[in-house]
């Protein structure tokens, strides 16, 4: 005969014993018996003197019984109650010892603590004063291994260099071809629109020309670059802090900055400008595109205006400023690399604060260069 | 220091005096104070979450200490800085507990690149040098594998095979025997000792399991999470017999049981 009833448990009282009978299949799949008639029992008078079991009409059980004799062990004992296990099953009685055999260890447990608005206050200043100063010797330190570099001194392996170019380079081609000719096309699209209304559609290819050559060249490069390589660096980094791989280079004397930082800031350092200058020829073929396509210029009348309205100062000025954008990268992907915690979670983190940094990075830089800039004339 | 002390073992090299371990405000251990000798095995004992490994990383200076130096031999190695803390740490080769090796390279560029920053030896001397130290390790024809393809036991003998690259004059070992298997572990162990015999290579290892602690160890220090400090000291196998403190000898004996 299958029993097929749920665990039962009833409570009986005599002389001041609470004699607890535990029947039926105790299993966690049907749930946990409730343990509110036994708080209620303990509050009844007259008072339990002890707690006592009758297990005889058990069937089988597994560890939700122990769970609910955990609880009524927890329970008497705050009432200072004996219980007596007598009654129950050798194996419960085995496991229910092994549970209680290593006590709670003191301060192990972790409360939630609710911190007053103060004290959350002052530890943010420190924390952002934390990191202002890790950021600062950072900046310092990464300052001293270009000095090294520059006097040869730099130990770093030319292979990973090479290997780093080809990556943040070369590869990057079809993503900064897609993203810098619609970004052609749209400036068009916005400048037609208006220019139009003058009929002064041939300013389109100015528009188009100028500000891809001194402003979008530059930052949509250093956008997907920071989302593609910014990324990929804390990514690295981070997971080299997991596998204690940097670890393996301090310990040898190696300075991590010197073996993964610097050849990746050497790398976006000598590619971003040439992906710029890249990004500007098919930037202003996407506004070439709308212009002859839409607005029916001739080939030769857009690029004739187009080279007449860019300098080579525009040009130069996008250049430097997209070299400027790579360090800024490399250095907010390597750093959040060289921050991150040890789980596989921190080192997700790392990735998107790397991301999140250097665009915040990038557009601050490409408001400063604006000021610098118009105040210089150039 | 004479070269018949280095010979008898007598001779410190390294010196832990008053050492305090911390993180913030939480102490984890304080007052260690003990001594390597040149030619020890040296064992780092405590149960899990002790400070073992945190001890380990403050002697290779991968932590700094809350309280308290380090000396190798003379020099003070808390207070060491740029070419002179190089130096000291170029004599040392770490086993970190899994391997570390970098993944990125081969296993002969991981052993290569010690050696190729500082010796002066050739890119084919290099590569022999590599296979030499793979070949000890048990993984010889191994030299053009990526960490990655190689399973975690052969990760972890690689990454001896990095720590040795260098001859290092004193080995650490984290956690050894973690994730090998009986045999292969028992093989680590004997390669230990020969290290230790021939090259007279200095051992620290931390590590819980007792068989390989017994077979290799000459000296060790136990470290209690509830005193938070070092409660015993000396040879295991004294410690075994003589020792008095109930918690170490449960350690010592696996909770009781007396033929661990």
């Amino acid at each position: 005969m299958r029993p097929t009833v749920t665990n039962q448990v009833s409570f009986e009282r005599v002389d001041g014993v609470l004699l607890v009978s535990l029947a039926g299949r105790w299993q966690l799949r049907r749930g946990l018996a409730s343990s509110e008639a036994l708080e209620k029992e303990f509050q009844g008078v007259p008072r339990i003197v002890r707690v006592a079991f009758d297990a005889k009409r058990l069937n089988d059980w597994d560890t939700s019984i122990l769970t609910f004799l955990a609880t009524v062990s927890d329970v008497a004992r705050q009432r200072g109650v004996p219980v007596d296990p007598a009654g129950l099953p050798p194996g419960i009685h085995r496991l229910l010892d092994l549970a209680e055999a290593v006590p709670e260890r003191q301060g192990a447990r972790q409360e939630a603590r609710h911190a007053p608005l103060l004290e959350r206050i002052g530890t943010g200043t420190l924390a952002v004063a934390g990191s202002a100063r890790e950021l600062l010797s950072f900046v310092g330190d990464m300052a001293i291994t270009f000095v090294r570099l520059f006097r040869m001194k730099a130990r770093y392996r030319a292979s990973d260099l090479f290997l780093l170019i080809q990556q943040c380079g070369p590869q990057a081609l079809p993503i900064v071809t897609l993203i810098s000719f619609l970004v052609g096309v749209i400036l068009a699209f916005v400048g037609a629109v208006q220019l139009k209304q003058f009929g002064a559609q041939l300013y389109v290819a100015n528009l188009v020309g100028v500000a891809m050559v001194r402003e979008m060249g530059a930052m949509m490069t250093a956008i997907l670059m920071a989302g593609r390589t910014g990324a990929a660096f804390a990514a690295q980094i981070g997971t080299m802090k997991v596998t204690q791989e940097i670890d393996a280079f301090t310990t040898l004397g190696l300075s991590p900055l010197e073996f993964l930082v610097l050849p990746r800031t050497v790398a976006l350092i000598l590619m971003m400008p040439l992906l710029c200058v890249y990004a500007d020829v098919v930037g202003i073929a996407g506004g070439a595109a709308i212009g002859v396509g839409m607005l029916d210029l001739s080939w030769t009348t857009y690029v004739q205006q187009t080279v007449h309205a860019v300098s080579m100062r525009d040009l130069a000025g996008g250049v430097f400023k997209s070299g400027v954008y790579g360090v800024l990268i490399a250095l907010a992907g390597c750093l959040r690399g060289l921050q991150s915690g040890t789980s596989s979670s921190a080192v997700g983190d790392a990735a998107t604060s790397a991301v999140v940094s250097g665009i915040v990075a990038i557009i601050v830089a490409c408001g400063v260069f604006a000021v610098v800039f118009y105040v210089l004339g150039i | 220091m004479t070269q018949e002390a280095i010979a008898a073992g007598t001779a410190p090299h390294i010196i832990v005096r008053d050492l305090t371990m911390a993180f913030g405000s939480f102490v984890l251990m304080h007052d260690l104070t003990f001594t390597i000798n040149h030619g020890d095995v040296f064992i780092i004992m405590g149960g899990s979450g002790s400070g073992k490994s945190t001890l380990l990383r403050h002697l290779i200076g991968l932590m700094e200490p809350a309280r308290g130096e380090i000396l190798y031999g003379a020099i003070n190695f808390t207070r060491s800085s740029g070419p002179e803390r190089e130096q000291i740490l170029q004599g040392v080769g770490v086993l970190f507990q899994s391997g570390a090796l970098w993944s990125a390279m081969t296993l002969a560029e991981n052993i290569g690149l010690p050696l190729e920053e500082y010796t002066d030896l050739s890119p084919a001397e290099i590569r022999d040098v590599a296979s030499l130290k793979l070949a000890l390790v048990g993984l010889k024809g191994f030299e053009d594998y990526y960490p990655s393809q190689i399973s975690g036991g052969m990760q972890k003998r690689a990454g001896l095979a990095r720590a040795m690259a260098l001859d290092p004059r004193i080995l650490f070992f984290d956690e050894p025997s973690a994730g090998l298997d009986p045999i292969t572990a028992r093989l680590l162990d004997e390669l230990i000792l020969e290290l230790r015999d021939s090259l007279g290579t200095t051992v620290v290892v931390v590590t819980h399991d007792l068989a390989s602690i017994y077979t290799i160890g000459n000296n060790s220090i136990f470290l209690d999470s509830d005193a938070r400090t070092i409660t015993a000291s000396g040879s295991p196998q004294e410690l075994r017999a003589h020792a008095q403190d109930a918690k170490l000898r449960s350690f010592l004996t696996r909770g009781g049981t007396h033929n661990p």
